[in-house]
Formats: structure tokens, sequence, C-alpha cells
């Protein structure tokens, strides 16, 4: 019987380490995209291009690749997707184009519509060429507050379409999510920055890192001081678990423990427990539940408190868990935090008690008085993030951003309902993938492009 | 159990499948490896007087197409490049070795009769079961007086193949070029000449690619290229529709045809018979996979023609052949639309682009109560054209069904449109 926690740094050798932290779905190389690029029907008004959030064109930009014009299909992707290299990596494909391909009714098997897009977009990287060029400048100057996929996107299009943008980013590296959040074996070898400096590379955006909205700047000053505002950041909160015994060591939120994961370089200094326990049931779980596993943590369970078919994790992530190894447990909710003895310290935490729960006659969630333990070294807690609006009121704008729900309202052009404010991602409303971050942003800037325009005509 | 062995002029095989004069039959070491995977026979590579030819280093190019390999193959090859004596010598110990095989001994010498004499004796000391006459060969060879440059002028044609009747004992199979305007004028001189039967086709003449670093043709020697003789899959239309010309040609009715030209499955040789092939011979599909393939050719065939009653081979050698009639005879009251099966549709809407952007705009692009794709054919606009059908990814979803015009059948002869129309007899 062990008297404490077992957590330890170290669990795996530096080559299991690498090998767990490399390329998760290793890229085509160039005879295997020819191959699977054949394999697209080149459809006509393509479901695929639908399910897209960016509405890349895939027919095109797949034939491209199948006739060797490698730098055409890249081009056709980034017009539409300026991140088209981290979306081909982390897009959850099986809910997304490669659910909407024709093949999969013929012959359930998709066009690997992902890994094509990686397979352009990193050509075009790798030979180093730079497919836009910025339209004439506007003399028009637009701020955006982070530097994640809706702020560079927006960025990105803004600066193409000849106006110049600051952005400001409280982090101190750009990325969001992507250097952030991204599970590491989905994003290996810095690809993030890669992509950021790729995208930084048209000129005319100015990037302040260590520079926060409601710290260093304040909305206000924003609006007065530029001809408009773009608004992705994100979410900066963690939902709670109510819990008993929440605050106890060893519990940690798991998107924090990711951040420090993605930023250290050598991963054998990660604390890492040998029973593990997840709660909750999105991609966050399942990326925590598989790295730690793949860390060394011998013991990794996800509990959710409902079913499968509920969990927002997709069907391919919650297997892409399981063959981790990863135990995932659904219909039980967390009731209480039991700590090892700490003699008046804070104490550190032993198991978790969870109570069953399942849907009453009216379709709600409820616990059935039944309860189980499971040790645990260390606890995620992967529930869900939201966002506060404080950072937004500085006091000094006279009127407050509506929110709807705890996201900032907008519009079909992504704009607030402050006028020259706009904002997309995570902070609005909508799934959160890396995808749709990037739809909004771009949606926003060719708003705010619009309005500038129509702007310099009056003048 | 259908039964496969055929009889080719006499020369017995125990199947139709034989290996065309190429390098799969250039030695004895390939022909015994041949033989031992079960080919029926061979046409030995092509022999020419000594010394022998030289090649070239980088020989061959090839098409692929949407992924596929060597969809189409070409090669810039000479004939044997090793001394007669040692391809005769090597022939007559595999006609020992392997004697229920054909071996048939493809030839081209310069065009004099006393050449052509002086080879044809010392192959008929080889016991080879025949001979072909390569008169197809079209780069290279051509540019000394021989092969297609023989092959394209029927005189000569006419010419060498009465020497090779007059000197030799043996069955003459003439190979004709498909680098030709009509595949008749050759076929029907090689039947004056007294060939017992042609063989077609030998390659097209082709340049097939371009080296756009290089500059020049592929394949490339040395940054030059020549043009070369094109096979393969690619090809097998223009073969069939050669060996089908001939053997519908009243002229050349009795001569036997070996079809050649991008076999590469037992459909493809069904195809040749049924349009008038006694037999098949193959090159680029064994220099693609090796000798193997043969044993899916063989049984391939053989169950096709169990599921369909046909003993051997000849019970429907050219039963396709009074069906293919010059188009005037076409029946312009016959009527196809298309359907589509709405069950096995997979919504891609190839079909209707294809028909919208480039034919009849008779395939409708609709959304249903569930803003699910739907394609649907008007019927009163469709011709009959059938370019949904090969576009559709579907195989049998998109399919062409016969309507009754209630009109009896009618040509262009008799069509009004016509202006040389015949008068119905009085
Ligand atoms: C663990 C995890 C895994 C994920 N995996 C996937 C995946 O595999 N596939 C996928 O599609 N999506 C995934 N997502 C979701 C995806 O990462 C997000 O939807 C996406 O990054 C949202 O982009 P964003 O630009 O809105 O926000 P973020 O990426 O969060 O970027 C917001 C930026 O704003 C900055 N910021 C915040 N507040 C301020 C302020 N006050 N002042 C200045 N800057 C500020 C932040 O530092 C950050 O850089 C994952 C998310 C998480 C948490
Ligand atoms: C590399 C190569 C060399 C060939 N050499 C000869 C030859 O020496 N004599 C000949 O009659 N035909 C020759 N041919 C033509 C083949 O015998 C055959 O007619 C042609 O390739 C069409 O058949 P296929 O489509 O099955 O390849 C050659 C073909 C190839 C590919
Ligand atoms: S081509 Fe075939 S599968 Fe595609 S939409 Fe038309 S009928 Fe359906």
């Amino acid at each position: 019987m062990t008297s404490g926690p077992d957590i330890r740094t170290g669990r795996l050798s530096p080559q299991a380490l690498s090998t767990g932290f490399g390329d998760a779905h290793p890229p085509l190389d160039h005879r295997q995209a020819v191959i699977e690029a054949s394999r697209c029907y080149f459809c006509y008004d393509a479901p695929c291009v639908e399910a897209c959030p960016t509405s890349i064109d895939i027919p095109s930009f797949i034939r491209s690749i199948a006739t060797g014009n490698l730098a055409g299909a890249a081009t056709t992707i980034l017009e539409s997707n300026i991140m088209g290299g981290m979306c081909g990596r982390v897009c959850p494909v099986e809910e997304l184009c490669e659910e909407a391909c024709v093949r999969n009714a013929q012959e359930a098997k998709p066009v690997r519509i992902g890994l094509l897009q990686r397979h352009a977009t990193d050509w075009l990287v790798g030979a180093g060429i730079q497919p836009f060029v910025r339209a004439a400048p506007t003399g028009r100057r637009v701020a955006v507050v982070g530097a994640g996929p809706a702020g560079l996107s927006c960025a990105h299009r803004l600066a193409v379409l000849g106006h110049d943008v600051v952005v400001f980013e409280a982090r101190e590296k750009p990325g969001g999510l992507n250097e952030y959040g991204i599970a590491a074996y989905k994003t290996p070898e810095d690809f993030a920055q890669k992509e950021v400096d790729f995208i930084l590379s048209v000129g005319g955006i100015e990037l302040r890192c260590g520079q926060a909205l409601g710290r260093d700047v304040t909305l206000s000053d924003l609006r007065r001081s530029f001809d408009a505002v773009f608004l992705g950041i994100g979410h900066n909160a963690v939902r709670a678990l109510g819990a008993e015994g929440e605050e106890m060591d060893g519990v940690m939120n798991a998107v924090d423990y990711i951040a420090g994961l993605r930023q250290a370089r050598d991963k054998a200094v990660l604390p890492v427990g040998r029973r593990v326990v997840v709660i909750g049931g999105g991609n966050t779980a399942i990326d925590i539940a598989t790295q730690i596993r793949r860390l060394g943590a011998e013991d990794v369970t996800i509990v959710y408190r409902r079913g499968p078919e509920h969990m927002s994790a997709t069907w391919k992530e919650q297997e892409w868990a399981q063959t981790n190894g990863v135990r995932i447990k659904h219909w039980a909710q967390p009731r209480r935090l039991v700590g090892w003895p700490a003699n008046g310290a804070k104490p550190h935490v032993k198991e978790v008690v969870f109570e069953y729960t399942q849907l009453d006659d009216r379709g709600r969630l409820t616990g059935t008085g039944d309860t189980f333990a499971l040790p645990a070294d260390q606890v995620f807690k992967a529930i869900g993030q939201y966002f506060v609006p404080s950072a937004l009121h500085d006091g000094v704008a006279a009127e407050p951003l509506e929110l709807a729900g705890d996201r900032i309202a907008i519009n079909a052009d992504r704009e607030t309902s402050l006028p020259g404010v706009f904002a997309g991602g995570d902070c609005v409303p909508g799934v959160d993938l890396t995808v749709s971050a990037v739809a909004d942003g771009r949606i926003a800037a060719e708003a705010i492009d619009r309005r500038l325009r129509a702007d310099i005509l009056r003048d | 159990m259908a039964d496969l062995t055929n009889d080719f002029l006499g020369i017995k095989s125990p199947n139709p499948f034989w290996l065309a004069s190429a390098p799969p039959t250039d030695k004895q070491y390939n022909v015994e490896r041949a033989f031992r995977a079960g080919w029926g026979g061979v046409v030995w590579k092509t022999l020419g007087e000594d010394p022998p030819v030289v090649n070239v280093s980088s020989r061959y190019g090839a098409v692929t197409y949407n992924g596929t390999r060597v969809a189409g193959f070409s090669n810039i090859e000479l004939i044997t490049d090793r001394p007669l004596e040692v391809n005769l010598r090597e022939i007559k110990e595999v006609k020992r070795a392997w004697p229920d095989r054909a071996l048939v001994v493809s030839l081209m010498v310069p065009c004099n009769e006393e050449s052509w004499k002086a080879i044809l004796k010392r192959v008929e000391g080889t016991e080879a079961d025949g001979i072909e006459l390569n008169f197809g060969c079209p780069h290279g060879m051509s540019e000394r007086g021989m092969g297609s440059a023989v092959g394209q002028v029927p005189e000569y044609v006419e010419m060498v193949t009465r020497w090779c009747k007059q000197h030799s004992r043996m069955p003459v199979i003439v190979k004709l070029t498909p680098n030709i305007t009509n595949i008749l004028g050759p076929a029907r001189a090689a039947r004056r000449g007294g060939a017992d039967a042609v063989s077609l086709i030998n390659t097209v003449q082709s340049i097939v690619g371009v080296d756009l670093d290089l500059m020049a043709p592929l394949p490339t020697v040395d940054g030059k290229g020549t043009h070369g003789g094109y096979c393969g899959p690619a090809v097998k239309p223009i073969a069939l529709r050669m060996v089908a010309e001939i053997a519908r040609d009243p002229e050349c009715r009795g001569m036997a045809i070996s079809g050649i030209g991008g076999v590469s499955t037992w459909r493809d040789a069904a195809e040749f018979v049924s349009m008038g092939a006694g037999n098949v011979q193959v090159c680029t599909a064994a220099m693609t996979h090796g000798f193997k393939i043969v044993e899916d050719m063989i049984s391939g065939l053989a169950n096709w023609m169990d599921g369909k009653g046909y003993r051997r081979t000849d019970d429907f050698l050219g039963a396709a052949v009074p069906n293919f009639v010059d188009w005037q005879h076409l029946n312009l009251n016959y009527k196809v639309i298309a359907h589509i099966d709405q069950d096995l549709c997979i919504r891609c809407g190839k079909c209707h682009i294809a028909c919208e952007d480039t034919s009849h705009q008779s395939i409708a692009a609709l959304r249903d109560e569930n803003h699910r794709r739907r394609y649907e054919v008007i019927e009163s606009e469709c011709v009959g054209c059938n370019l949904c059908m090969h576009v559709c990814p579907v195989d049998g979803c998109i399919t062409m069904r016969p309507v009754d015009t209630g009109l009896p059948y009618a040509d262009w002869t008799s069509h009004p449109n016509n202006p040389m129309r015949r008068q119905a007899a009085e």
C-alpha cells in the first residue's frame, strides 16, 4: 500500500515520448496523395464544400493535386482558409467534409480530404511560396484582439485586402489554442508557429504579444484609434465541477495542463500520475486522457455523465482514446473528491466518488443515488470552457457589449452590438473548432473591408 | 467445363493465350518461364539478319492515367539484339522441351527474296510451328526499309508473303501495322500473297509524353527522343476495330486472325474472339504484371464460357461480327432513355453537370424536402446518348432503358433527310 499520491516525472523513455508525441497521422507522400486524389469524383455542387465551415473548393484543390499542380491546390485552399494546414491536421473531418463525401454512400470510405489538404499546404509552405499579393494600401487600420485562429484569419484577410492591422495578444506567443491547446501529436514540429510565420509573412500585420485587452489596452482606446476592431479572444474561463473537494492538490484544468505540455520542450519534466481520472465528454477530455497516457500514466479513465452518443467528442476521437488504452465510463457524475490525510495542509486527491446518472421521464439528467469511487493521483477537469466578458467592460465604453448566453452576440457579418466592433471564434456562439474560428475571422474581415471601402467612397 | 484448347492454322496450344513477339519472348529463359506459368504459346521476339541490331538505353515510356500506371505503354526498342544462331538454337531446344505449346517465330529481314529465303530455311530447322512476318515495327527498323515501311505498302506485303509461302512449308502469319489509313489494304494484300493468317495490331506510332525539363519527347536518350510504338490497354479499342474490319471483309474471308493490342484480361480476349480472332497475343499486360496473369485469363475465360454454355472458343468465334455494321444501318427509330436508381445514387451530381454543361440539359439538380440532393432525368429532353451512364461512378446506378417509339425499323438509307436515300421499291 502506498501512503500518498503516485505522481512522477519521466515515466517513459525519451524514445517512447518522441514516438508518442510524433505525428499521429503521418502525412501522405506524393504518390499516395495522387492515388488518393484520383479517388475524388469532382462532384458537382459537392457536399463536402457545403460541410466545410470555410467552404474550401475541395474538388478543385484535389483535382489540382491529381494533376501535379500543388501550388494551385494550396492556393485554392488558403484563399478560403488561411489555416488550411492546421485544419488539415485538426479538423474533425469525420463530422465535416469527409462525412459528406459521396464515397461514404458508395463504399463507406471517404476521400481523405484532411490529409490531402495537409499535403498541398505543407508543400507550398515548404517551397517558400507566398501566394498572396496585398491589394493597394487603403490607409485604414484595424485592431485585432487575440492571435488565435479567429484573429489571425481576420488579420490576414484584412492585410490582403490592403488594410493595416495591429494584433494584440495577451500571451507570449501567437497562435491561440493552436499553440497552447491542440493535442501535441496533431501538430508536432512546431507547426503552429511555422503557420503563424507564414500568415504574417504576407506583410501589413503588426503583432504585439503580451498586450491584453482590459489590462494593457481598453476597448474604448481601440475603437478610438482604429477604424474597426475584431475580437478573437476565445474562452477565458473553465467550468467548475461543483463537486466537494475540487480545490485539492492534484486536481487541474485540463486546458492548463495541456498548455504546459505543449510548451514543454522536454516532455519528461511533466508530472504524471499513475492513476488518472478525466471528467468531461468533449475533445479536451479525449486529448488530456490520451496525452497523459502517452506520458506514461498507467490507468486513465474518462468519466462522462451521459452516453457515448451525447459526447461532443466525435466517434473517431472516442475510438482514438480507446485504442490508446483510455477507458471511457458513461453515465456518472462526480460527487466528492477524497484526499490523502494532510495534517492540516492542503490535501492531495486520493479518489473521486461518482454517482451514477440516468435520464428521468422528462429527459433530465438525475443521479441514481448509487455511487462508486475511482482512485486517482491526478484529476483533470474537462467539462468545458466559457467566456467571461469582464475584460470588455473597461468602465469607459458608453454602451456595453451585448451577450448571447455567455458569449458575445453577433450578426451574420460577425458584427457585435457595438458598431465597428466585430467578433468571432470561441468567444461567439456556435461550435468551437479551429475551422469555424477561421471562417468567422474571414467573414468579419470581408464585412469590415466592405464597411471601410464604403467609408472611403463617402469621404 | 469449357475446353480452351486452341487450334490456330493447325498449330495446337492448350489455351488461346500466346505471348506476342516482344521482350517476354526474347530468350529461352523467359519463354520457359512463360510456359511453366501456363501460357499456351509464344511468338518469339523478331529475328533479323546478323550482325544483330543495337538497342538504346532508356527504351520505354508509359502513360499513367488517374493514378493507374501503364494505361498505355511505348517502346523504342528494335528487334532482337542477340545473334541469330543463339536464338535459333534456343528455339529448337524450347520446342523440343515443350511440344504441346505453340512456338511461332517472328521474322524481319531486308526486302529481297534471297534474304527471306535464307532465313526461312534456318527457321525451318528449328521445327518451330510457324512464322510471323513482322511488317509492323513503327520505329528504327522502318527507317531501314523494314517493319512498317513494308507493312504500309500493300504490294510489298503481298510480295514478301508470297516469297515466304513459296520458300517454306510453315504456316505464315502476317503481322500488320495499325499505322495506316485503311487496314484492309495490307490485310487483303496478305491474303492475295497467300497468308494463312494476319495478326494485329503491332504498335501505334506515338510520342508518349514530353519531358518538360529536358524539352524532349519521352523516353529520352541522352536528351533526345524518338517516336515510339504505343501499346497496352489504351490501344485495345483501335485493335478491336481493325480486327473486326478484317473479320467482316468478304475479300479476307477464310483468313485466320490473331488478335493483339491491349489484351490484359480474359474479358479482353473474349471480346477479340467474338470479333473474329482465333486466338490472342499479349505483351504489355505480361510486362506490367509478370506471367502469372495467365492463370486468371484461363480460369476467367473458362468460367465465363461455362456460364454462357460455350464449350469451345470456336462456339463464339466471330459471333459479334454480323452485328458490326456501318452506321447507315443503325435503326433510327430505336430509343433509350436514362434511368437513375435513386437508391444507388450517391448524389455526386456528375450526371447533372455533364448533361447540363455539355449535352442536352436533361438531368435536373433538385433538393428534396430534407434538403438532400436529388438528380432526376427529364425524360422528354433525354436523347439517350449514354453520357450520364458513363460518368456516373456507381455501377448500375444509371441504366439506359429502351422506350417503345411505336415506329418500325428505319435507317439512314431510307431517311427523308438523306439526299442520297434509296427509294423504296415500287
Ligand atoms: C484542448 C483543446 C483541444 C482542441 N482540439 C481541437 C481540435 O482537434 N480540432 C479543432 O478543430 N478544434 C479543437 N479545439 C478547439 C479550437 O482550438 C478552438 O475552437 C479555436 O482555437 C478557437 O479559436 P479562437 O481564435 O476563437 O480562440 P483561441 O484559439 O482561444 O485564441 C484566442 C486568443 O486570444 C488571446 N486572448 C484572450 N483574451 C485576450 C485578451 N483579453 N487580450 C488579448 N488577447 C487575448 C488568447 O491568448 C489566444 O491567443 C480544441 C480546444 C481545446 C481547448
Ligand atoms: C518493348 C516491346 C518490344 C516489342 N518488340 C516487338 C518485336 O520485336 N516484334 C513484333 O512483332 N512486335 C513487337 N512488339 C509489339 C508487340 O508484339 C505487340 O504487338 C504490341 O505490344 C501490342 O500488344 P500489347 O498491347 O499486348 O502490348 C513489341 C512491343 C513492346 C512493348
Ligand atoms: S452520376 Fe450517378 S451517383 Fe452521381 S448523382 Fe448522377 S446518378 Fe447519382
